[in-house]
């Protein structure tokens, strides 16, 4: 058996633990730099609050309906996730984090465990030692508990949060229930495809030949299909993948106009990057940097740009790196342009045990433990202690974080008071 | 390369005749081995001992004389552990109308009371009607002299 756990909205769900007086009432979290509504809670989904909703536009709403509105506090949710998961690693050892309010365990052996039983206490215990309510999706394969995992969290008052997909007749039900476009997996084009052809639900998918799927859908779709008639095909991830791309972009706050402030704008988005690379132990070979203008500004001189850059080797060296970035910064800055975003993309991120050594390689031998070295500093003393030259000293760039509650859990200064 | 007549000789690394060598990565220290090797403990950590579940210990800080006579002054830390189940009697950090507060749990009959330990606060009646959460069991308070 397998099930999927779910923490239920859970951003908002995290801010409440801290801040019950929003316990019931309309949350929403804003994402970096409070551009748009990333998170909401039942209530706000209620009331209309679209996902991606701009905050700048919706502001006037907010205040109608008394939203609460918060930015996004990430050094929080990460460390409730890591509790909750820690909490999840003692049912099972087969623990897939799928996303950082997401996992798959895998029961295996467990046939003389009531399993159900099991969700309820897994309920119970996250909620009471964490305060993160959860829902548990409890059959056969991971597809089918993702489903199983819908079912409880929509009628939660009758499952009680717990919903498992354990008999043939549970599945052809919940398979007639699921929209075709809702099952895990089916992307966009597939599911307007299928659609097309009268395929609404997961069960009409089901019902198509396996020789059908396999062709049009490749092997995966028809790992799929197995999963959905309970055979179990689709697999446990035993650890999280490296990123493929780490991107890290920003708006700014104010806009930019000119060439130095971007440099410098690059220069650490790129490090920030770097940082991210080497803590996985990876190398990029290529990068994208872009700027963009504001679209939401009618009266600016609209201008996007981009530009891709194939590295010379694959290194995770933020000279090299921020050599080449700043390159494709230039080639793509235009003068006259009030830039409102930035943004550098690393690609092409290969492990660094296995990446190639080429002939005229110069400078990340000697890199290596330069940039060790930096990233323990960072560690030790915080971020943005050392900084390349083309960054700004002084000046310590601020994300615009309006309604950012306090770090709860991971800064002591900012722990709850309590009369 | 001169002449076309030379010829290129290719050294080809004798792989038999080193011997292989090991790497100590700690390096080796000559001398006698240190007699406490053996007996290896862990040092004393506060962490470790006043921390019994990692996921569900949270901190406070005192606000308030509330509680003085429990020997919780404005300005303590509190050690929080929501695993434990609260009970008559314990000291619970609990959310009532709209803030945080700590107190001795005195469950009633058809009630619960939150505590103070300070003559000059009263007692909290908590009725069906108080909406209250008992956020979680203090287990320590650490206070600086």
């Amino acid at each position: 058996m397998f099930a999927l756990i779910d923490c239920n909205n859970f951003y908002a769900s995290c801010e409440r633990v801290f801040q019950p007086q929003y316990e019931h009432k309309a949350v929403v979290i804003l994402s970096n730099n409070d551009g748009c509504v990333i998170a909401r809670s039942n209530e706000a989904k209620a009331l209309g609050i679209p996902m991606g909703a701009p905050a700048f536009k919706f502001r006037n709403e907010f205040k109608k309906h008394n939203i609460k509105v918060f930015s996004s506090n990430y050094p929080l949710y990460g460390d409730m996730s890591n509790r909750v998961m820690k909490i999840l690693e003692t049912y099972t050892p087969n623990v897939e984090i799928y996303s950082i309010d997401e996992a798959f365990l895998k029961f295996e052996g467990f046939d003389h465990f009531d399993l159900i039983e099991s969700g309820f206490r897994m309920r119970k215990q996250v909620r009471q030692w964490t305060g993160i309510p959860v829902s548990v999706g409890l059959a056969p394969s991971k597809a089918l508990a993702k489903i199983a995992n819908k079912i409880a969290k929509k009628f939660d008052q009758k499952t009680g949060g717990v919903y498992a997909i354990d008999s043939a007749e549970k599945r052809l039900k919940a398979l007639k229930w699921t929209p075709i476009e809702d099952v895990w997996g089916v992307g966009r084009q597939h599911a307007k495809r299928l659609k097309a052809m009268q395929i609404k639900t997961a069960l009409d998918f089901v019902n198509l030949p396996d020789e059908w799927v396999k062709k049009h859908m490749s092997i995966l779709g028809l790992r799929l299909k197995r999963d959905l008639e309970g055979i179990p095909s689709i697999q446990l991830e035993g650890f999280t993948p490296s990123k493929k791309s780490i991107a890290t972009t920003r708006s700014f706050k104010n806009v930019l106009n000119i060439f130095t402030s971007l440099e410098e704008r690059i220069t650490t988005f790129t490090l920030l990057g770097a940082e991210k690379l080497r803590k996985q132990k990876s190398c990029a070979t290529a990068l994208h940097v872009f700027v963009r203008s504001n679209p939401f500004n009618p009266d600016a001189v609209q201008y996007r740009n981009g530009c891709t850059l194939t590295l010379p080797h694959a290194t995770d060296s933020n000279f090299v790196l921020n050599r080449y970035a700043l390159m494709g910064l230039r080639s793509i800055f235009k003068p006259g342009i009030e830039y409102k975003k930035a943004g550098v993309i690393l690609l092409g991120i290969t492990p660094s045990s296995s990446r190639q050594i080429t002939l005229f390689e110069q400078d990340t031998a000697k890199h290596a433990v330069l940039m060790q070295t930096l990233d323990k500093i960072h560690r030790r003393y915080g971020p943005h202690r050392m900084k390349l030259a083309t960054q700004d000293l002084k000046q310590t760039w601020k994300m615009k974080r309006e309604h950012l509650s306090n770090r709860f859990t991971t800064e002591i200064n900012e722990i709850i008071r309590v009369k | 390369m001169s002449g076309t007549g030379d010829k290129i000789v290719f050294f080809q690394p004798d792989q038999e005749l080193g011997k292989p060598s090991y790497l100590a990565q700690e390096g080796i220290s000559a001398g006698f081995p240190s007699p406490a090797d053996d007996f290896k403990e862990l040092r004393i950590s506060i962490d470790r001992e006043v921390v019994k579940n990692e996921e569900a210990t949270f901190y406070a800080r005192v606000s308030g004389e509330s509680m003085q006579g429990a020997g919780l002054d404005d300005g303590d830390l509190l050690v929080i552990d929501r695993s434990i189940e609260p009970q008559d009697n314990k000291i619970a950090v609990c959310f009532i109308d709209g803030e945080f507060t700590v107190k001795r749990l005195k469950v009633a009959e058809d009630c619960v009371y939150l505590m103070p330990e300070n003559s000059k606060y009263q007692p909290i009646k908590v009725t069906q009607e108080n909406e209250l959460i008992i956020w979680g069991v203090v287990t320590y308070v650490v206070k600086k002299l």
